[in-house]
């Protein structure tokens, strides 16, 4: 894919504590809208993004079980984005940083979710167009 | 592909992961080849005039024994010749003008930042 259509994205913060998060899943689905293949550098918290675990819940305080509430899990938004992008014919690749999923103990991750290092993390950036770092506050 | 690391965000899980995770990133892409440099600026100029290691925690009967030592870790950066700047005017809104500075660490003012900014390709602000 040429690089001028690719952007690299590396995220730190984890899934349910910000919106960054959600801002961060908006951004790669609005990237393939405009046509650029997405690569994902997931750090630190970001590991747990993937996680293949997620499991839904119920909510009680909205009188809903676990269908009627169909709670949002990161790894579904991950797959979805992934099916979009096969659907446009669209690179979009995503590395956890292998030592931050260890220490977190979240080593299933969803297919096409991988594991690497700080040296992914630079090859992805420097064959793309560009690099959005989102830094944990 | 020239890439400038810019941290502000100080002292950020430093007691969990041991170390500042930038600082352990930009090293380790370093390590792989990555053309990079280093702005310490906001709080994270602080950094740039600390001496030795970070408190060590102690919860009960279980205490740190290797707490994150950035001293050691920027010298790190610059041995493996990254240039390191700290942004002057952070140092003296803080206080820590006066303090030597980390050796090979350059005081940069921010009036220079646009330079600094473009003779990079990308910036990666954390």
């Amino acid at each position: 894919m040429n690089a001028d259509k690719i952007l690299t994205f590396a995220f730190m913060d984890p899934p349910f504590e910000s919106e960054r998060t959600v801002t961060f899943f908006r951004l790669l689905d609005a990237a393939l809208d405009k046509g650029a293949g997405v690569r994902v550098f997931a750090y630190e918290g970001a590991v747990a993004l993937a996680f293949a675990r997620q499991a839904p819940h119920g909510n009680a305080a909205h009188g809903h079980d676990v269908d009627q509430e169909a709670h949002p899990l990161t790894r579904s938004w991950i797959a979805a984005l992934q099916d979009k992008a096969r659907a446009k014919g669209l690179g979009f690749e995503w590395i956890n940083c292998g030592l931050c999923v260890d220490e977190r103990g979240v080593n299933e991750a969803i297919a096409d979710c991988g594991r690497g290092g700080p040296a992914d993390l630079w090859r992805y950036a420097s064959t793309a167009h560009n690099t959005l770092t989102i830094g944990t506050r | 592909m020239k890439a400038l690391q810019v941290i502000d965000q100080a002292f950020r899980t430093t007691t969990e992961e041991q170390d500042d995770t930038i600082l352990w990133l930009t090293l380790s892409m370093r390590g792989a080849g990555g053309d990079l440099s280093l702005l310490l600026s906001g709080h994270a100029a602080y950094y740039a005039v600390q001496r030795g290691t970070q408190p060590a925690l102690t919860l009960g009967d279980w205490r740190q024994t290797q707490p994150a030592n950035l001293t050691r870790d920027l010298g790190n950066l610059v041995a493996r010749d990254v240039p390191v700047y700290v942004v002057d005017e952070d140092l003296e809104e803080r206080g820590l003008q006066q303090l030597p500075l980390l050796d090979g660490v350059r005081r940069i003012a921010r009036r220079e930042l646009a330079d600094l900014y473009d003779s990079v390709d990308q910036v990666w602000h954390w």
